[in-house]
């Protein structure tokens, strides 16, 4: 693949950098810490690097490219109108250190944003500061980990995670220094209570878990989980990645949840993948509003003194939580995030509900034609549901286990086929508890249409032969790439010509 | 069909152990390897490190997924397998031999044989 420094000029040539502020004598930097040897900028035109950028791009692929169906990801289309708002001066050209009175606008649009998210959650008190969905999980167990430190409470060293939780669960809690117990889902790949009454004990801190799961299933028993966790003095952790098929029909709070996090990049439209910028809040319920990090957006009556300032008839300022964990980001967590997430939630308001119906309609809607059209093509032997379930809600799974069985094709294999049909291929492999799964959310944003011919160029794949899919994809910039060689010669850094 | 050597114990967790004088050798089993798919790192457990039964002793990671590994009983490891750290892919190649993993003395030697026997795993596996 071609690179920067592939395009060498001139040595010491296609850069220029600014003489320093300082002389040298003046600025005082460590011997640990100093370069040893000069940076090596690639040496290139600025026409030459444009169009190096620019051929990257065409090489890529996203949402705006073409369907993008990948499981618990929510790769929705991102409204350009969120942009053109969050390009306003009066919102791209402040700076959080500007006075609080020249931040009015923009505080209001945070004090709304927690108020619209505590309301969608349930919950009493959002944070808007952590960046992205495993970060909120860190600050939310965090925050709970303080709660029982200061309760005494020292003895909960255990969380709790369903076998079929996203990875970053047990991370998480890991990460803050507890004991993961992993517990193992019924057949139908729901939560099984009698295993969860089983661990719990006094020894339990938190559940984290989502809902609807990982397979796409509404957790029925989600009051029971949360009766059963809350008798033993634990707490209740809701992972939003499926908020989309939720959001206006019931919430964490009505779940018996004591702490939530948002992924306002999957739910509320924010353009993510390749990395972020990601946004994700959290909320908690009274209980624990003290633990969060702040600053949190309060506002008070005006007095007369702020009317030239105000941007209504509140007054807006931060505030940190008594006894807060401390920052997990700089200043409020990523601003346009949040903002174009604002502008989404104005634009559809009370339309929120519609958004997650139909998410969970083209759900169901793709699974059936999946279905349909594997049985046209004569192939519908080689898949299976993940999870035997009537409806789905926003994404489902589908097992590629017989397809392995009879034919030796893998979901790695069909996934790759897909790519050549030029669509960005499902989730693969995940969750584990379903052999050769693929986890399909089509999102509510795709038409009709785009589902229907998925769907028929999903069983076309389904009929190619094996050793043709084992050498997809064939038409994509880069081929099949050797995953284990990857992983076992992991090269972080770009080797020059002279190393 | 996968490899199940009849001389071995089993768990439920895929793993094997082999008794040798005090103490066993403990590792995968080859239905373990083939369902992981290619294995690309192993953390392995310190020399001397004491584990309760079921205590996690090491983690295997796949392109697939991570997945620990857990003492079958409780006890002392006195070897690890240093050689997977550079080639973790001889648990794929050769679970039952050089993919052993750690050598345990065990704190009650006798419940190894309350293990499963290899028509135990057998059936478990149902094959």
């Amino acid at each position: 693949m071609s690179h920067l420094f592939e395009h060498n000029g001139a040595p010491g040539k296609g850069y220029s950098q600014p003489a320093p502020l300082l002389p040298e004598s003046a600025i005082s930097v460590p011997d640990t810490l100093t370069r040893k040897q000069a940076p090596r900028w690639p040496r290139i035109s600025e026409p030459e690097m444009v169009r190096h950028y620019t051929w990257l791009s065409k090489r890529n692929f996203g949402i705006d490219t073409g369907f993008y169906p990948l499981g618990s990801c929510t790769m929705k289309h991102n409204p350009r109108v969120n942009e053109v708002i969050a390009q306003l001066p009066g919102i791209a050209d402040i700076h959080p250190h500007q006075p609080e009175h020249h931040l009015q606008g923009l505080l209001s649009i945070y004090h709304e944003m927690q108020h619209m998210l505590e309301i969608c959650a349930g919950m009493d008190q959002v944070t808007l500061q952590p960046v992205a969905g495993a970060q909120g999980e860190f600050t939310a167990v965090r925050c709970i980990q303080e709660y029982f430190r200061l309760r005494g409470e020292d003895q909960r060293t255990k969380v709790i995670v369903p076998d079929s939780a996203h990875g970053t669960n047990p991370a998480s809690a890991a990460m803050c220094g507890f004991e993961i117990v992993e517990i193992p889902s019924r057949v139908d790949g729901r939560i099984d209570l009698d295993a969860l009454r089983a661990v719990a004990d006094e020894t339990t801190a938190l559940m984290m878990i989502t809902n609807p799961n990982t397979l796409g299933l509404f957790e029925a028993d989600i009051l029971a989980a949360s009766d059963i966790v809350h008798s033993v003095g634990g707490q209740m952790y809701y992972d939003g990645a499926n908020f989309n098929a939720i959001l206006g029909i019931t919430s964490p709070g009505l779940m018996g949840f004591d702490a939530v996090h948002f992924n306002l990049h999957k739910t509320f439209s924010q353009p993510h993948g390749g990395g972020g910028p990601g946004s994700g809040p959290i909320g908690v319920k009274a209980h624990l509003a003290d633990f969060l990090p702040g600053p949190i957006v309060e506002a008070r009556p005006i007095a007369p003194e702020d009317a030239t300032h105000a941007v209504d008839d509140l007054w807006y300022g931060w505030y940190e939580p008594t006894h807060s964990i401390g920052k997990v980001q700089q200043w409020h967590g990523n601003a346009g995030a949040i903002i174009r997430c604002w502008a989404y939630y104005r634009r559809y308001g009370n339309g929120l509900k519609t958004m997650s119906e139909h998410a969970v309609l083209n759900a169901n809607y793709l699974r059936h034609a999946l279905h349909r059209e594997a049985e046209a093509a004569g192939v519908s032997d080689m898949i299976v549901d993940g999870a035997e379930t009537d409806v789905a809600k926003h994404e489902f799974t589908i097992s590629l286990g017989p397809a392995k069985e009879a034919h030796g094709i893998s979901a790695m294999d069909v996934a790759k086929g897909l790519l050549d049909m030029g669509y960005m291929a499902p989730t693969v492999y995940f969750p584990l508890v379903v052999p050769e799964c693929m986890m399909i959310e089509p999102t509510e944003t795709e038409s009709k249409d785009t589902l229907d011919t998925f769907a028929e160029d999903f069983a076309k794949v389904l009929q190619v032969d094996a050793e043709t899919l084992h050498n997809a994809p064939i038409t994509t910039p880069v081929r099949r790439v050797d995953e284990v060689y990857a992983a076992r010669n992991l090269c972080l850094r770009h080797p020059y010509d002279d190393d | 069909m996968s490899q199940i050597p009849e001389e071995l114990y089993y768990t439920k967790e895929h793993e094997w152990m082999r008794v040798e004088g005090d103490e066993i050798v403990i590792g995968i089993t080859d239905h373990a390897q083939d369902a992981l798919t290619d294995i690309v790192y192993i953390e392995l457990p310190g020399d001397g490190d004491s584990f309760d039964d079921m205590g996690e002793f090491a983690i295997v990671e796949s392109v697939k997924s991570a997945s620990p590994i857990f003492a079958p009983l409780a006890g002392t490891i006195t070897a690890v397998n240093d050689a997977l750290e550079d080639e973790p892919e001889l648990m794929n190649q050769d679970p039952y031999g050089a993919g052993w993993i750690v050598r345990m003395k065990l704190e009650n030697p006798e419940a190894i044989t309350g293990m499963m026997s290899a028509a135990d795993y057998k059936a478990e596996i149902g094959e």
